[in-house]
């Protein structure tokens, strides 16, 4: 099942035997001939692949939830930024229509012993979905509540087994301006792309999500494959995902080349550090009425406990 | 255009038209006829208030162009309406901003007022609006005389601050507050072009005089 396309640089190859057990990969092949994905084991496929959206299979992590009231599936749908697809609000859910997500496959390169070209069933074949409720804060000072379906970012990851140089994780979104109308406008340098810390990817709260509200992503919430880090601003949320790299340096990201005293390469949620043209102390949670007021931003938006140890000593008003 | 017909329909049809925005937020926020104000909706107005106070602005502007380019002087008489939407339609979008976003946050608002750039030049072009359209009328037009006419000059800058204040305000799209800034530019250009003109004719003229000797005459 392994798509087999040699990349200059490919390290190592991994073989098919290594990352999809047979009963896993004949139960995929019927789940593509339109069979639904009913509970089948532990290894069975939670993920129902098709043209249009399906619904998953998961279990809630009760660790990572949050009482919070859901923000609703309407907003979480609707109010996006995804700049491949325009960069008014609204543009995404309208422009997204023609984007092809399936079939997908990720490239895996750099640092690490296991590299190549994978299919997203293989990518997600040996890890259980996972429903999280993550609070989302945008840089521009708004909030949402979503319950993502995903995978955790690090137990991916070890599975490519990174080598000792791998300091830094790096990801590319897909160039496809024939389906992209934002990517014909020179907004941004295509393609999208970020980065993480390899500390910050392997942490347990990094996810790779490929739905929310149980089902599977929609175009203009990066589907079908995206990084959510919910204590760092949603723009290293980087969407439909074709490459992760294992670098020994600090990989370039796309908002910090656009503007760099504006968006560092750790964005990290802080109340105490504002953006240039804005205060980030108080942000405006979606789906409230016109009379509802800001709510407080809390550090490292709202998950201190979890991860201010990765930043210890760091200035975090010279590292933002 | 005769006046009478100005004064009798275009512009009381105009003052309904100018109101259209006011009352499709109202229209929005009310949620009528399936209509809403989106995910955000303290944005929204906010930004469909800011939107048509830079659009008004930019109308008013370009009367007197409009005036001298399709020779209708009779747009001057909608002059005085459009700038005193555009003031309301700005401060509607100051007031969403201050009771609606911030809550009445005083210290969020001092500190943004004075620390952030894109909000300091909105507020002095806010500012300076309040003088304009406080000496609006016929008998301030009157007492003021001849210096109405510097005062309202203002406009040129506050035009060119409300249009800073936008470009300022986007994250990395700049194309809108770009085009607005090209309009801007020709409208100012225009009056620019005007001056020169009348002051290279008056120099060429009086030359003229001096050379065939009729200045002493
Ligand atoms: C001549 C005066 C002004 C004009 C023409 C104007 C116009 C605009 C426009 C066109 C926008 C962009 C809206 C959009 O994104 O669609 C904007 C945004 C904004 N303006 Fe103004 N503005 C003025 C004065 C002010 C003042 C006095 C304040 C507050 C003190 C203010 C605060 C803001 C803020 C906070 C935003 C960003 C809104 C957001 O993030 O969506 N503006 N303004």
């Amino acid at each position: 099942m392994l798509i087999k396309r040699p990349r200059p640089g490919d390290t190592a190859r991994i073989a098919p035997s290594e990352i999809t057990p047979e009963r896993v990969y004949v139960s995929r092949r019927e789940l593509l001939q339109g069979a639904l994905a009913l509970g089948a084991g532990a290894a069975a496929p939670a993920l129902a692949l098709g043209a249009t959206q399906r619904s998953l299979q998961f279990a809630r992590n009760g660790r990572y939830s949050t009482d919070e009231k859901l923000t609703s599936y309407e907003d979480i749908t609707t109010y996006n930024n995804f700049y491949e697809f325009g960069t008014a609000k609204g543009a995404p859910a309208a422009n997204s229509g023609r984007f092809k997500s399936m079939p997908w496959s990720i490239g895996i390169a750099g640092e690490a012993e296991v590299t190549g070209t994978f299919s997203l069933e293989d990518l997600l074949e040996p890890h259980a979905l996972e429903e999280r409720i993550y609070r989302m804060r945008c840089v521009e000072a708004w909030s949402m509540v979503i319950p993502w379906v995903g995978v955790p970012l690090g137990a991916v990851l070890k599975r490519f087994k990174p080598t000792s140089k791998a300091k830094y994780v790096a990801f590319k979104t897909v160039l496809r301006p024939d389906e992209m109308p934002g990517q014909r406008s020179r907004v941004l340098a295509w393609p999208y792309v970020e980065g993480l810390r390899i500390d910050e990817a392997m942490h347990p709260l990094s996810l790779l999500a490929v739905g929310l509200y149980g089902k599977t992503l929609l175009n203009q919430n990066g589907a079908p494959l995206r990084l959510v880090v919910p204590w760092k601003y949603g723009f290293k949320g980087i969407k439909s995902i074709v490459e992760i790299r294992f670098t020994e340096r600090q990989p370039p990201t796309s908002w910090n080349l656009s503007a760099p005293h504006e968006y560092g390469f750790y964005a990290n949620v802080n109340p105490n550090v504002d953006h240039p043209r804005w205060s980030q102390a108080r942000e405006r949670r979606i789906g409230g009425g016109l009379f509802d007021s800001r709510v407080p931003t809390l550090m490292f938006n709202g998950y201190e406990q979890e991860v201010a140890s990765l930043y210890a000593g760091m200035d975090l008003a010279k590292y933002y | 255009m005769p006046p009478h017909l100005v004064r009798r329909f275009i512009k009381p049809l105009l003052f309904l038209l100018c109101l259209v925005p006011f009352l499709s937020v109202v229209w929005r926020a009310l949620e009528l006829g399936g209509t809403d104000l989106g995910a955000n909706p303290v944005e929204a107005v906010q930004d469909t208030f800011g939107q048509w106070g830079l659009r008004f602005l930019v109308i008013t502007l370009a009367i007197t162009p409009l005036r001298d380019w399709f020779n209708a002087p009779w747009l001057v008489m909608l002059r005085r309406m459009l700038g005193l939407f555009a003031f309301a339609y700005v401060l509607l979008h100051f007031l969403t901003w201050l009771l609606l976003d911030q809550g009445l946050y005083w210290s969020g608002i001092l500190a943004d007022i004075a620390k952030r750039p894109f909000i300091t030049i909105g507020f002095a072009a806010l500012l300076m609006l309040v003088p304009l359209a406080v000496t609006s009328t016929n008998k301030m037009m009157r007492r003021l005389g001849k210096r109405w006419k510097s005062l309202h000059r203002l406009v040129y800058l506050i035009s060119l601050l409300a249009v800073w204040h936008y470009y300022w305000q986007v994250k990395a799209d700049v194309r809108e507050p770009l085009v607005y800034a090209t309009i801007v530019a020709v409208l100012l250009g225009w009056r620019a072009f005007k001056a020169a003109r009348r002051s290279h004719a008056r120099t060429a003229s009086s030359l003229g005089r001096v050379r065939d000797g009729s200045e002493r005459a």
